[in-house]
């Protein structure tokens, strides 16, 4: 007997969808489980995990506030500023640039994730280190400027390595506009500024919201560019984590924080998301 | 069928260059490459000549690679590519600032490392959570206990049994940039007041509880190994004070001193001698008031893949002659007195790498409690997040 159409479908979703939900429950639903079994547990006295149930760890939590406050400071801040660099440059390749050379510079965009971002990391601790920016500015009488290890550079090297996490969404949105709409705020009367406020940038908000989502949560995990350029000076959630498993070998402690870190980043996304569909009127929003 | 003409005959320079390459790019396996260039039968009739290769060490099948875990800047790389060229064993090197952050891995367990450098304070807890395994000595014939001095190589052995082999002894100091910093520093206490003073902005930290707490707690005039809560206390008091003038906390500290972005920074024997024959304004300067003096192992993880390449590069590295390499290069000072007699004067009169035994005497051994203390790692952390 031929199976209901209805029925065929649900197997053949079900076969679909099967290859992606099983990665996700071995590598992303059993870790996350055994993450939160740890975190009720204690450090054994050589340090690793030893069984028990205790609130120890929760309760602990506030030794890390710093960590906390940083992370949640800096990872908007350093959204916020990929977005005023990444809008312009989004809106260029979306309306003004040649649309013949468009695939080639919207290629040029993604061409930095072809090398880790470890070793461009690494570039710019040679460019604002003293041989690098300091040395130029040495020469033209400026003395002993420090760069490096600073909270700017951090700040620089996060806006450096996320940008076009930011520019692609923004993109997409932009490139999606209709033309006709631009033509007609003009033909209506509108100035270009009046245009961009009134039409385009509403009409790209979803992107942006994206984009700006994308590169919180991204930021709020950010422990390398920290580590490289802020000198261990400056100190991330990520930071805090990477020491308590490699260093002081806590896991229960470092699970008790990677629980609530995942906690931050579900409210953090779900309030992003229901901004965004206010903002856009309508319950699409992709993100990518 | 015939034979083509030159089926036995040796192989040529340009074949040899050719499957050499192959060898290399991973296209064919070693077996083959010594089969085809005729070198395997060759190596094998040599092998029966008495004194070639005939170490027991090198006796059994070695395997095509091995892993070992160590620290920034402290080996030649021609060493590995010497032991690679006599056993065929490629080493893979691995790098690691802290013990506790190897220490971590092997807990964590799955690291290939067929040996690794932990360094003498930690040894007890490796045994005790079984991490390593007695050395079997039969194995390492290059190793003399005799040429070894005691006060360096205690903690290798536990109950009568050695555990790890010295690698080198060594202190932490401070290297200071003499053309950037006019004070003169001749103390932990020095170092502390300057970093917030003349190098503001421009002095380092390791990113190390032992050293870094160790030295504050010197600096203010305590055990070097302390765990009392009301010591430690002051000694968080001084770091977080400080912390907002320094340069960096970081353990990999030669870029900096190199740049001169950093003038100052606690410093290893190895890297404060390599900073000062590179640049002669980098003093190396033990303090008065005391600091660490160590000594790393060499030692096999009982996880190890591949014990015999182990085995083999350690008593490889404990022959004399291959070691002598090793300390010129990496610049530590040798706790083996056959080593000693090869070196060049100019490096056992190297005051940096063999100071006065006067310097020395304030200077302590790491403890083991330091290594696993919740209340120095938490203080670590409160430091580095403040």
């Amino acid at each position: 007997m031929p199976l209901a159409p209805d029925r065929k479908r649900q197997l053949t979703t079900a076969a679909l969808v099967a290859p992606a939900g099983l990665w996700l429950f071995v590598f992303l639903v059993l870790p996350f489980m055994a993450m939160v079994v740890f975190a009720f547990g204690e450090r054994a006295p050589e340090g690793g995990y030893q069984a028990a149930f205790t609130f120890a760890q929760f309760a602990n939590l506030p030794s890390r506030a710093a960590a906390f406050w940083n992370t949640l400071m800096i990872a908007p801040i350093g959204a916020f500023l990929c977005l005023i660099v990444a809008y312009p440059v989004a809106y260029y390749l979306a309306i003004k640039s040649n649309p013949k050379y468009r695939l080639v510079l919207v290629s040029l965009v993604v061409v930095p994730f072809w090398t880790s971002l470890l070793v461009r990391t690494y570039a710019w601790m040679y460019i604002l280190g003293s041989r690098g920016i300091p040395n130029l500015l040495g020469m033209i009488g400026i003395e002993d400027v420090r760069l490096l290890n600073t909270p700017g550079a951090v700040l620089l090297g996060i806006v450096y390595g996320y940008l076009p996490l930011m520019i692609m969404p923004i993109y997409v949105s932009l490139e999606k506009l209709d033309r006709r709409l631009l033509e007609a705020s003009a033909d209506l009367g509108a100035k270009p500024v009046s245009t961009f406020f009134g039409v385009t940038l509403p009409l790209s908000l979803p992107g942006v919201m994206t984009g700006v989502a994308l590169v919180t949560i991204l930021l709020l995990g950010e422990y390398l560019i920290p580590q490289l350029l802020g000198g261990g000076k400056v100190f991330f959630i990520g930071n805090a984590l990477v020491d308590l498993f490699l260093q002081s070998r806590n896991w229960p402690f470092g699970s008790a924080i990677a629980v609530t870190l995942v906690v931050v980043v579900v409210i953090v996304l779900s309030v992003a998301m229901r901004i965004a569909w206010k903002v856009s009127g309508s319950r699409q929003v992709d993100l990518v | 069928m015939t034979k083509w003409y030159r089926e036995n005959a040796p192989i040529t320079a340009e074949n040899l260059t050719d499957e050499w390459m192959r060898l290399k790019r991973g296209s064919v396996t070693r077996r083959h490459f010594l089969g085809v260039t005729g070198l395997g039968l060759a190596t094998a009739v040599l092998a029966r000549q008495p004194g070639l290769f005939n170490s027991a060490a090198y006796a059994q099948d070695l395997g095509t690679t091995m892993s070992l875990a160590t620290w920034p800047n402290y080996h030649d790389p021609a060493t590995f590519e010497a032991f690679t060229a006599a056993t065929g064993v490629a080493v893979e090197v691995n790098v690691f600032g802290s013990n506790e952050e190897m220490l971590a891995k092997l807990q964590a367990g799955g690291t290939g490392w067929d040996l690794f450098v932990p360094t003498n304070y930690t040894i007890s807890t490796y045994v005790k959570l079984g991490l390593i395994d007695p050395l079997d000595m039969s194995k390492l014939p290059a190793f003399s206990q005799a040429s070894q001095s005691a006060r360096f190589t205690s903690e290798g052995a536990i109950d009568a049994k050695t555990y790890a082999l010295p690698k080198n002894w060594g202190t932490t100091g401070m290297a200071v940039n003499t053309s950037k910093i006019k004070t003169k520093i001749t103390s932990w206490k020095d170092f502390f007041e300057v970093a917030m003073t003349e190098a503001d902005g421009r002095a380092m930290v390791h990113d190390y509880q032992l050293t870094t707490i160790g030295s504050a707690l010197v600096s203010l005039g305590y055990s070097f190994n302390s765990i009392k809560p009301e010591e430690l206390a002051k000694a968080e008091e001084l770091l977080i004070k400080v912390k907002p003038h320094l340069y960096g906390i970081n353990s990999d500290y030669q870029p900096g001193m190199r740049a001169t972005d950093a003038w100052m920074t606690m410093c290893w024997t190895n890297d404060g001698a390599q900073l000062n024959r590179d640049m002669p304004e980098i003093a190396y300067i033990l303090g008065t008031d005391g600091g660490e003096i160590w000594t790393d192992f060499y030692a096999i993880p009982k996880s190890a893949a591949n014990k015999p390449a182990g085995y083999a590069l350690l008593d490889y590295l404990m022959t004399p002659a291959n070691a002598v390499k090793e300390h010129i290069a990496n610049g530590a000072p040798t706790t083996d007195s056959r080593v000693l007699a090869l070196l060049p004067a100019d490096v056992t009169s190297n005051k940096i790498v063999y100071p006065d035994e006067a310097s020395l005497t304030k200077l302590e051994f790491g403890a083991a409690v330091t290594l696993t203390d919740p209340a120095r790692a938490e203080l670590m952390a409160r430091f580095k997040s403040a």
